[in-house]
């Protein structure tokens, strides 16, 4: 398991090792799962009583599948950890935030001043996602 | 021979590895030889070029012609703007291409 | 027509930021290329064969005189004095150095317009019926729907990193001047029994390699759900595309994989989900916006005679001229299209000059057209003499809107890195072939449509006549094909056989052309023919 470079969480980090999705499935003593890219994420659904942290695997930057995998998540939901793991650029910590990651163990260090502007670029979003951000129309309307 | 081509990585512009350094005349390109892939990281690594690849050329009387199409009107500029290519006065410049 | 509030314009001017941040990090080191490109591209720049290229966004193809302007500042101070109207009603500037692109979106952004997620693999600019809030047969203006939809999907967190590029079309009328059914989505505004507007949704269109018609998979979708609709759809094939080949990430290839019933299964699945999270936007929302597309105070009482002595003038109404919604008023298709021009340039002063036109004469609204033509949306019938004039000192009075030398072209391999021939030169000579205005005229309605590559930018699937440019062994070649549609008789083209060199393709097209003249009947379009007999017919003229 990555350890999370950046951590956007005040609880303690899960130390259990994260098993595969079929795996945590079967094994009922599991809080730790890795959904890979192009793992089906509601098939954890009906277990999330027990997880406690979810690694979510992004093997090359441009593949977003994992993006689904988190929202899909938070909209069961769940509220413990989301991970992003692997080619992460600071680039894309932003919308990550937005559909649910809270921990990053990205395979490159990213910069701790590079996330922050990221983070801190977009004042406002046009649209509702999993990070409680309340969209424009919602601004103009009241 | 064996041309090292790419773009200038601020401009954009079509540059040729002269041996030295670069130029936007395919005149000046120089056969690079077997050493081409060496050039190509270390100038790539250097923020000179962007997307620098090999190509296979012919030299003539005129200077190297590129093998493709493609680099050939790289190294003019489009056909169909003979305004706007490296020979503006040369109405004859296309034909060079084909 | 749609004005930026505050919200808007921090939206635009915070991506300029982010892009100057991203173009720094770029040249000093912070990133590789294979990190920048797609960076770059979901801002719409491009490295093509000579320059940086960027693609600014025309939203659903309307824009105004200011912003015409300040497209042919750029022309001429990032540019060469020139620009280039895409099949995807957008602008493109052929000779950008990466330098200097933040600035230009600097500027851009002073007049509200942008080049956000105009290429790479994110939701494209969101195109319309070119005559959206003019036509006389539009159910109502789409363009409310195709700007809450641009919102909607500008920088949405989860379909930032798709498989591959999204296209979406808007239309409300029977009549199809979008190339509707070639999108990955399309939506097209329809009644229901009880008068309600909602939309006919048809998803897995797309041109390229592996050309697709996109499948009805909605008959009525209440309009206020649309968002959600869509992110359903976006949600099935972001989660169950391939990601191992490039050439089989596009949505059309899993709507087919899947079957269109499985998908359509899917994506009902979804959206029961997301209609529960309260993510649509809300009728208010929609109201703001649809308020600037209001239609513009028409004056009453005019006249609808024109004054047709003038022969060149009356050539030009008859073929470029159309009907409007509103008594007194017509639409005004401009030419892009001059013989030996280039299809869908145009330089800085011909912006400005039709910039002038807009502003005195349509009510400050230009329309860019998927066929790289412009329109002046709402001209007083009275005003279009003045308008012809002043076009044709522009250089800008070609009449042959759909005509055979209104030919559709991508920029080729004159600019484009993708390409593999050059597809401009091929217009030219068809079109200077066939330059003949009467000639024009008795061939009648003809799509021509030319793509440098398998990509199909040019649209070449959808020709009525389609060309293909391809290598053969380092030489251009170029296939030909015949019966496409990209209007609501939407049909793939069909290729006739072995290809053609550059003077063999344009003899290609004046055999078929000739053979359609013997075998029409009255009032038959070479399409119409086409059905009717089949290919034989015309394999027999090209190939003897």
């Amino acid at each position: 398991m990555a350890e999370a470079a950046l951590r956007f969480r005040n609880d303690d980090p899960v130390e259990e090792p994260a098993v595969t999705l079929d795996a945590f499935i079967e094994q009922t003593s599991a809080s730790a799962v890795r959904i890979e890219a192009g793992d089906d994420p509601r098939r954890l659904i009906p277990h999330l009583g027990r997880v406690k942290l979810v690694e979510v695997g992004f093997p090359r930057f441009r593949d977003g599948r994992g993006f689904s995998t988190a929202r899909v998540l938070r909209e069961a939901g769940y509220d413990g950890e989301i991970r992003a793991e692997g080619d992460i650029l600071v680039d894309l910590i932003f919308f990550m935030r937005r559909c649910g990651f809270d921990s990053f163990a990205p395979q490159a260090p990213l910069g701790r001043a590079d996330v922050d502007a990221a983070l801190s670029r977009y004042d406002y979003v046009y649209q509702h996602a999993a990070d409680g951000a309340v969209p424009i129309w919602k601004l103009r309307h009241g | 021979m064996r041309l090292l081509t790419g773009n200038d990585l601020k401009s954009g512009a079509v540059i040729w590895w002269t041996g030295r350094d670069w130029s936007l005349h395919v005149e000046d390109a120089a056969d690079v030889g077997e050493a081409g892939e060496a050039i190509l990281q270390a100038e790539e690594g250097a923020r000179r070029v962007n997307t620098p690849y090999i190509i296979d050329g012919t030299p003539t009387p005129g200077g190297p012609r590129p093998a493709h199409i493609k680099d050939r009107i790289r190294a003019l500029g489009p056909t169909v703007r003979p305004d706007l290519t490296l020979k503006p006065a040369d109405p004859a410049a296309g034909d060079w291409v084909i | 027509m749609y004005e930026y509030d505050r919200y808007d314009q921090a939206m635009v001017d915070a991506r300029v930021e982010d892009f100057r941040d991203q173009t720094r990090r770029r040249i000093a080191g912070e990133l590789t290329e294979d990190q920048f490109k797609p960076l770059r591209l979901k801002n719409g720049l491009y490295l093509q064969l000579h320059a940086y290229m960027l693609r600014v966004a025309i939203p659903y193809g309307t824009f105004n005189s200011r912003q015409m302007r300040k497209l042919a500042d750029i022309a001429r101070k990032y540019d060469r004095g020139y620009g280039h109207f895409t099949t995807r009603q957008n602008i493109q500037y052929n000779w950008i150095k990466l330098e200097e692109a933040p600035d230009l979106l600097a500027e851009l952004a002073t007049v509200e317009m942008h080049a956000i997620q105009t290429s790479g693999e994110s939701i494209r600019n969101i195109s319309a019926d070119q005559y959206a809030g003019a036509a006389a047969d539009e159910i109502c203006d789409p363009r409310p729907w195709a700007e809450l939809l641009r919102q909607a999907t500008t920088f949405h967190p989860e379909f930032s990193y798709l498989p591959r590029k999204f296209k979406i079309a808007v239309i409300s009328s029977k009549e199809d001047r979008a190339a509707l059914r070639w999108h990955d989505c399309a939506l097209r505004i329809v009644r229901n029994e009880a008068g309600e507007e909602g939309f006919e949704v048809y998803a897995g269109g797309g041109m390229g390699r592996t050309p697709f018609i996109a499948y009805k998979i909605r008959d009525f979708l209440p309009s206020g759900q649309i968002f959600s609709y869509l992110q359903a759809i976006l949600r099935v094939w972001n989660m169950h595309a391939r990601r191992d080949n490039i050439h089989k990430q596009r949505m059309k290839i899993l709507v087919h994989d899947l079957g269109e019933e499985e998908f359509r299964r899917q994506v009902e699945e979804q959206f029961e989900h997301f209609l529960t999270l309260g993510t649509d936007f809300p009728q208010a929302e929609y109201d703001r916006i649809a308020a600037f597309f209001a239609p513009p105070p028409f004056e009453t009482g005019l006249s609808d005679d024109i004054d047709l002595s003038d022969p060149d003038f009356a050539l030009w109404v008859d073929r470029q001229v159309i009907a409007h919604k509103a008594p007194g008023y017509a639409i005004a298709n401009i030419s892009l299209k001059p013989v030996g021009g280039i299809p869908g340039d145009i330089s800085a002063e011909q912006m400005e000059r039709v910039a002038d036109l807009a502003e005195r004469y349509s009510f400050d609204e230009i329309r860019a057209t998927h066929a790289q033509n412009l329109v002046l949306p709402h001209v007083r019938k009275a005003d279009l003499y003045a308008v012809w004039q002043a076009l044709d000192a522009a250089g800008l009075a070609d009449a042959n809107l759909d005509l055979v030398t209104d030919i559709i072209a991508c920029p080729g391999l004159d600019y484009c890195s993708l390409a593999n021939a050059r597809s401009i030169p091929i217009a030219q000579k068809i079109a200077q072939r066939f330059a003949d205005a009467e000639r024009q005229r008795d061939i009648g309605e003809l799509k021509i449509k030319i793509s440098g590559c398998i990509n199909a930018c040019g649209h070449h699937h959808a020709g009525q006549i389609g060309i293909l440019g391809v290598d053969r062994k380092g030489t251009e070649n170029y296939q030909l094909l015949l019966g496409g549609s990209g209007a609501e008789d939407t049909s793939q083209a069909k290729i006739t056989g072995p290809g053609f060199d550059e003077e063999g393709i344009v003899d290609a097209v004046e055999r078929t052309i000739e053979r359609y003249r013997e075998l029409r009947t009255d009032g038959e379009r070479f399409l119409d023919t086409y059905r009717r007999v089949g290919m034989d017919p015309f394999k027999e003229a090209i190939y003897g």
